[in-house]
């Protein structure tokens, strides 16, 4: 049964009528109370991933749970389905349980926290924040760990408690979450800062009820979800054509020695309705790498590329849900069964991305991006330092953005909104590491008319004996290319031992000890290219070259010629890019860099690791996804 | 930046092309330079041309005029600054110096030292002359000189010596804000910068902080703009010191002085050093530039150890490049300015305005031009708040609108904020600045309907100079912020107040218009909508400064200034309920006070992440004792005497694995009886201000910093002759103004006639030479006796 409302005054909102100035003016009002929320966050939490790397999320949400402004809401739904018991003015839910709140949150390190904001006895809006916690206990630091079969091995399990009750914490349910944690102090910290960036929503609700009027504001959030939705269903009406488009990309394996895993989907327009069809998509796999893929978060992914890609002046919110129906098969790695494992869903989170542009650019191919860093790569270290206190380090990776139409992607830098490195300076001072290469990877790029970005090595020296785990992908397959532009370069990890002996590490692996000396080369992959580098400007690919962002080899692959001096070698430039031309024959939309079985094939050759095997479903799994298509 | 990065990018395009326009204007000495619209907020520290009707009086125009009897003789007589045309230079020709001092016009005695205020702005350049035993001033303004400003302040200060009947000679101190180091980045005109990094980290700001702006798929459309030390300028040292200070690997010096023979060859004008761990040892530093020295005589080397030596190697790299980035063409400026005056004045010291709102020595100007970004922008703050103390306000918000952006600043006890962190468009660098917060809204932005949303927004885009708002009848036809303000009767368009400057009310209203269809809206409405909607904006950024940072609104007064600040201010103190609204008079002689009453100052810091558990108070003492007297030495260089001299140990500080910093300011007596603990306190208290909690981690010192100043300059603000209260004498015209949705009648005043005292009821409209202040209905504004206009709720 769906969660209870509980209303001292249950007058329903009225239908008033706000003026256009008035509901800018709100919408502006918004806005900035959820960048404040941002701002409080970020200065307070104490875990490194949400303080540096803002991993975390704000939301304000109208009565119904609607996300009126935010960037990665849309929880109000599933919570609400999930949870049996009351809403109720003073209450601070948290959970961080994916299956009871259909994937609002898609793994057990994020928590996710929901306040109901009262006035008069009425629910006029909601707020919300999740972050991703350093660890929650479980078998491994960090709690992501790879070989998990199930989610219990995964770290402590919260579904949706009510962790302050009419304005009392809940000390106790929150000591009892804390005394599973290995850092129980970031925990609390980072706890105490969502809260604060809760309340502080709160206070702007009621400021602005106060200034406007609570009727005027409830039907202020009801239009700016309606303007959303216009202007949503405009560019979906312009850009989803009424034929069926089909797209399939992999992530390349589960930790457990098979792959890749294949994720279909395709996209059509009935009328004003566009459908996401996952047909196709494997089964859920044996490992952690499946993602409880919530379909209203896929919108929201959906209307956030929409919206930067088109018009980025729209309010970006929930308003436009209806028009949208996604179909995930149960039992897929999207929509996987309990108890799967979830904790290592960040690859096929970020692999969601590549699927929409490969998607929506085939329709419009100037407005298609090549494959990109769509991912956050995991580093993790820990273990006991000299005076026998734990350290523990979570670290997100950064790679290549693609080649897109707006031009060149930017080298080591993230897909994910505000996430940021953390400083070398930092990391050395606090962890016992010394980071010795801090460079892009030359030529990792994809060449385009418009490169791909450089993917980041980034080599860690250990300073103490420990344990690290990587969690990595596209080892196998490429960040593919489009519209002429070639595949980026994968990714890779090389282990150079302190005595000499070098290790080329498993894209994920876990427990991997670690002595004092021993240096982690950790590459990522980069961008894809776009577009026809034989037309890329001879001189740029110069630069590029004298950037040490490409290699003198790496100019050939654009047709490029240099001297000596690196000056571009005019005639014998036209004369490769001439022959280049004629030798290539046909280019298509898409240059994936070989077929899964061609890169299986020579996995070994390329990567000196084993190729994946073929996923094996168990039994059960496939049964009920058969139901479930069935 | 929070913006949406389309949004920004486009909006910063477009500043830098203006500015980059505008530069090759000033640098040609164009003819139309005082139509032209500033390309930022930071470089346009003139009297904003935007938002005034003007006056020109060229017949009689004289050479002195006592302010005490006739403001309103001194205002009309200064040149005009239309916005249209370029008939201003005509008159501007002609300096005017006025005495602001109530004693008398007898020349000084000469007994004591004189201190002087310069302030160059795009159009006019402003002198303030103190004496320093009695506080009399002096003012003058001359048209300013693009092609070197120096002899624009050269000229004005010989004006105005030439007024008082001062000798140069007894001229002691010259204080000085300028906006060459701000240009510099704006224009993308500064040197050629090379960098030197440690092996592994050549790619340090290609990679920055991996950021990528715009939320949820920004990365679609963002675009990264170039490191300001191009790649190819970049080498790499061989060596590495460690998070303590440790030396790991010892420096290659054969290898280093290849690779800078190598660099040599390609023509660099500045070269950076930044290399891992500095902060903590910068021996290496040192070192690769001793040997640099050897390498490139002549070029200026700035070493990231003491440009700011602080924990984070991309910040670090990049403020130290960005110091490098303006020096050459900073330190020529202030070089040529320093050698003028000294020829002329012998023996003078020549102070240049920080971003911090203090002062730092030419010498020290020129070698750390990275603290003067905001040396423009810190005089109107400084300025504004000297100004509102003499109307007896010390905490403040200050709100200067232009055509393009508006910069806001809360002051406490009479202080500014500062922050550890100053922007210049995208350039962001380590250096304390007055906490002055940006939002892309002014005179100049352009209201627009989306076609998906149909929502009304106001800016970040602005008309600029050229075409500018539709009412200046230059072409430009979107509706932009002054174009509704015409439209409501606020700027009045028939008042020819002295002036031949027309606003074109028609062409404002077919401009408004187009909002008004697309909205479905009357034109009147659309106009109301815009002024809202601009007004939201900057009413987001006063929040920012004062809510967002734990500070009740309602305890603050709201100075405005800037050619559109006194139109918006007394709608944005209603939405801050923030009273009263002080306008001060003369936007462009306020800078000048604000450069003539500050203080020499200098700091010292030095990271020291320790937890209080790892020191102690003595150890703690010991270092901030050492910074004081560090910093105490500048000034004593200065000639301050000690006696003249005031301590503040700041300490930045945090929980325990907490990222952020909070600066807790201290007294040395304080500190020494309170030590760690009472530092604690202050910081549980300040946490507890900010994120409504303390916690019980243990506490963290980042940074110990030392802070010296000099004593204040006496100063005295002009006194107005007292008026009956009565502003009818004032009064030059009768109009009409549109406010919540109704028409209203309305006076308009003279500002220059009103007399201490005068009330001015609202609505009415008070117009001078550089701006034009409403009052709305239900609020009076009343003159005070130095003639701030000060606006309250009836």
């Amino acid at each position: 049964m769906p969660a209870q409302v509980i209303q001292s005054n249950s007058t329903p909102f009225q239908n008033v009528t706000v003026d256009p100035v008035t509901l800018d003016i709100i919408e502006n009002a918004l806005r900035n109370a959820r960048s404040e929320m941002d701002a409080v966050l970020f200065r307070t939490a104490m875990s490194p991933g949400i303080r540096e790397q803002h991993d975390a999320f704000p939301m304000i949400a109208n009565h119904e749970g609607k996300m009126v402004v935010g960037q990665f809401g849309s929880f109000f739904w599933g919570f609400q389905q999930g949870y049996s018991g009351t809403i109720e003015e003073g209450d601070v839910f948290l959970t961080n349980d994916p299956y009871t709140c259909n994937g609002a949150v898609s793994h057990l390190n994020d928590w996710l926290m929901m306040m109901p904001i009262y006035i008069d006895g009425r629910l006029v809006a909601w707020s919300a924040m999740f972050g991703h916690m350093t660890d929650i206990g479980g078998k491994v630091p960090g709690s992501l760990p790879t070989d998990a079969a199930q989610v219990f091995e995964e770290g402590i399990q919260i579904p949706p408690v009510k962790i302050i009750r009419n304005g009392e914490l809940n000390t106790e349910i929150l000591e009892l979450i804390l005394r599973n944690c290995r850092l129980p102090e970031w925990n609390r910290s980072d706890f105490n800062a969502i809260v604060a960036a809760l309340r502080l929503a709160e206070r702007r609700v009621l400021e602005m009820a106060s200034r406007f009027g609570v009727e005027e504001l409830v039907a202020a959030m009801v239009e700016m979800l309606d303007r959303n939705k216009r202007a949503m269903g405009a560019i979906l009406n312009m850009v989803v054509p009424e034929n069926k488009q089909y797209f399939e990309d992999y992530i390349d394996d589960d930790g457990m020695g098979m792959g890749p895993y294949k994720v279909s989907c395709a996209m059509w327009r009935e009328g004003e309705k566009v459908i996401f069809d996952f047909e196709g998509t494997d089964p859920q796999s044996i490992s952690s790498v499946n993602f409880l893929l919530n379909e209203e978060m896929f919108k929201m992914f959906l209307g956030a590329f929409f919206i930067n890609l088109f018009d980025p002046q729209i309010l970006f919110n929930d308003g436009f849900y209806d028009l949208v129906d996604v179909r995930i098969p149960r039992g897929s790695i999207l929509k996987p069964i309990r108890p799967a494992a979830l904790s290592s869903r960040t690859h096929m989170l970020g692999r969601i991305f590549d699927i929409m542009s490969g998607l929506l650019g085939q329709g419009s191919p100037d407005a298609l991006c090549a494959a990109g860093f769509s991912d956050s790569p995991h580093f993790m270290y820990s273990g006991y330092d000299k005076n026998g206190e734990w350290y523990q380090l979570y670290q997100i990776g950064f790679g290549g953005i693609p080649g897109r139409p707006a031009g060149d992607g930017p080298d080591g830098h993230s897909l994910w909104p505000a996430f940021t490195n953390v400083p070398n300076e930092f990391l050395e001072a606090y962890f016992p590491l010394r980071i010795v290469t801090y460079e892009t990877i030359p030529d990792s790029g994809g060449p385009g008319l418009h490169r791909g970005g450089n993917g980041l090595s980034m080599g860690y020296q250990f300073l103490e004996p420990g344990e690290i785990s990587i969690h990595d992908d596209r080892w196998l397959t490429h960040p593919w290319g489009v519209n002429g532009g070639l595949p980026g370069q994968r990714s890779n990890k090389l282990m150079v031992r302190a005595d000499g002996k070098n290790e080329w590490m498993k894209s994920k692996c876990d427990r991997i000890k670690v002595s004092a000396g021993d240096t982690l080369y950790f590459n990522t992959w980069g961008g894809g290219g776009w577009g026809d580098p034989l037309e890329r400007d001879a001189e740029k690919v110069s630069l590029d070259v004298q950037r040490e962002l490409v290699s003198v080899e790496g100019a050939q692959r654009y047709g490029v010629v240099l001297q000596s001096d690196l000056s571009v070698d005019e005639s014998a430039t036209a004369n490769l890019r001439r022959q280049m031309s004629s030798e290539r024959g046909k280019v298509d939309l898409f240059n994936f860099g070989g077929t899964v079985e061609e890169l299986k094939a020579r996995c070994k050759a390329d990567t000196t690791l084993e190729p994946p095997r073929t996923p094996v479903f168990q039994k059960w799994v496939t049964r009920s996804a058969g139901e479930a298509a069935g | 930046m929070s913006k949406d990065s389309r949004k920004s990018t486009e909006w910063f395009d477009a500043q830098l092309r203006k500015a980059k326009d505008d530069f090759t204007e000033l640098t040609r000495g164009g003819p139309d330079l005082r139509s032209r619209e500033p390309a930022k907020r930071p470089i346009e520290r003139e009297s904003k041309p935007f938002e005034s009707p003007a006056k020109t009086d060229t017949t009689q125009a004289r050479e002195a005029i006592p302010v005490t009897p006739s403001r309103a003789e001194e205002a009309r007589h200064q040149p005009s600054t239309t916005a249209r045309g370029n008939q201003g230079t005509r008159e501007s020709k002609r300096p005017i110096a006025a005495e602001r001092s109530q004693v008398s016009r007898s020349p000084a005695t000469g007994q004591s030292g004189y201190r002087l205020g310069a302030d160059v702005g795009g159009t006019f350049t402003d002198i303030l002359l103190i004496e320093e035993a009695s506080g009399r001033s002096f003012t003058a303004k001359v048209p300013s000189t693009p092609q070197d400003s120096s002899i624009g302040v050269l000229n004005g200060i010989e004006r105005v010596c030439d007024q008082a009947g001062v000798s140069l000679a007894d001229i002691s101190h010259v204080m000085h804000g300028t906006t060459v180091a701000t240009n510099t980045v704006l224009t993308a005109s500064g040197a050629r910068v090379g960098l030197v990094t440690t092996k592994g980290y050549k790619q340090v700001l290609q990679i920055a902080r991996s950021y990528v702006p715009g939320g949820l798929g920004g990365w679609v459309i963002f675009n990264k703009s170039e490191p300001l030390a191009p790649l190819e300028l970049t080498i790499e040292a061989d060596e590495r010191i460690g998070a303590k200070g440790e030396i790991v690997q010892p420096l290659d010096e054969k290898a280093l002085k290849q690779s800078l023979t190598a660099l040599s060859q390609q023509g660099i004008e500045a070269l950076t050093v930044s290399l891992m761990n500095a902060y903590a040892n910068g021996s290496h530093e040192e070192r690769v530039r001793q040997i640099a020295d050897s390498i490139f005589p002549g070029i200026p080397i700035s070493i990231s150890s003491e440009v700011v030596p602080e924990m984070y190697e991309y910040e670090r790299t990049e403020t130290t490049v960005v110091n490098s980035y303006i020096r050459p063409v900073v330190s020529t400026y202030i070089e040529n300015l320093e050698a003028e005056l000294n020829r002329r004045m012998g023996g003078m010291q020549l102070h240049i305005l920080r971003s911090d709102g203090g002062l730092a020595s030419a010498q020290a100007a020129k070698e750390a031009p990275v603290n003067l970004l905001m040396s423009g922008p810190a005089g109107g703050v400084s300025g504004a708040v000297w100004m509102a103390r003499q109307a007896g306000y010390t905490d403040l918000l200050t709100f200067d609108m232009g055509g393009t952006s508006t910069d806001v600043a809360l002051i406490q006890n009479g202080v500014a904020q500062t922050r550890r962190e100053t922007r210049v468009a995208d350039v962001t660098v380590r250096s304390s600045s007055i906490d002055v917060r940006s939002v892309g809204a002014g005179g100049g932005s352009i209201a627009y309907v989306p076609e998906l949303t149909k929502a009304l927004r106001v800016g970040p885009q602005s008309a600029g100079a050229e075409p500018g708002p539709a009412a200046y009848g230059m072409g430009g036809t979107e509706p932009t912020v002054t174009d509704a303000n015409v439209v409501l009767g606020y700027l009045p368009a028939g008042a020819k107040l002295g002036g031949d400057m027309d606003m074109d009310a028609d062409r404002a209203e077919a401009a408004v218009e187009t909002i008004g269809k697309a909205m479905g809206l009357s034109t009147h409405d659309s106009a109301e909508g815009i002024v809202k909607i601009v007004n939201e904006n900057m009413f987001g950024a006063l929040r920012l400064v004062s809510v967002e940072q734990g500070f009740d609104p309602r305890d603050f007064a709201l100075v405005a200034f800037g050619g559109a600040g006194p139109l918006h201010a007394n709608a944005l103190g209603k939405l801050m309920n923030s009273w009263p609204v002080i306008i001060p008079p003369g936007p462009g002689v306020l800078c000048a006070y604000g450069d003539a009453t500050t203080r020499v100052r200098d700091e010292a810091s030095r990271t020291f992440v320790r937890r209080f558990s790892e020191t102690s108070h003595a150890e703690t003492l010991g270092i901030l004792q050492e910074l004081a007297s560090s910093a105490a030495a500048t000034l004593d260089a200065e000639g301050v005497a000690r006696s003249d001299q005031s301590t503040v140990y700041q300490v930045d500080l945090r929980y325990a694995g907490q990222g952020m910093r909070l600066t807790v300011e201290v007294l040395p007596e304080e500190f020494e009886t309170g030590g760690l603990e009472e530092l604690g306190n202050r910081f549980d208290a300040m946490h507890e201000q900010l994120f409504t909690f303390a916690l019980d981690t243990e506490r963290e010192l980042y940074t110990l910093r030392a802070l010296v100043q000099g004593r204040e300059s006496a100063a005295e603000a002009q006194e107005l002759a007292s008026g009956n209260g009565n502003p009818s004498a004032a009064k030059y015209a009768q109009s009409k103004v549109y406010y919540d949705g109704q028409h209203h009648d309305a006076i308009i005043f003279d500002r220059a006639l009103l007399k201490a005292g005068d009330r001015v009821s609202g609505p009415a409209i008070v117009t001078e030479m550089d701006s034009t202040t409403l009052v709305l209905p239900g609020c009076t504004g009343e003159v005070d006796p130095v003639g701030n206009l000060l606006i309250r709720l009836d």
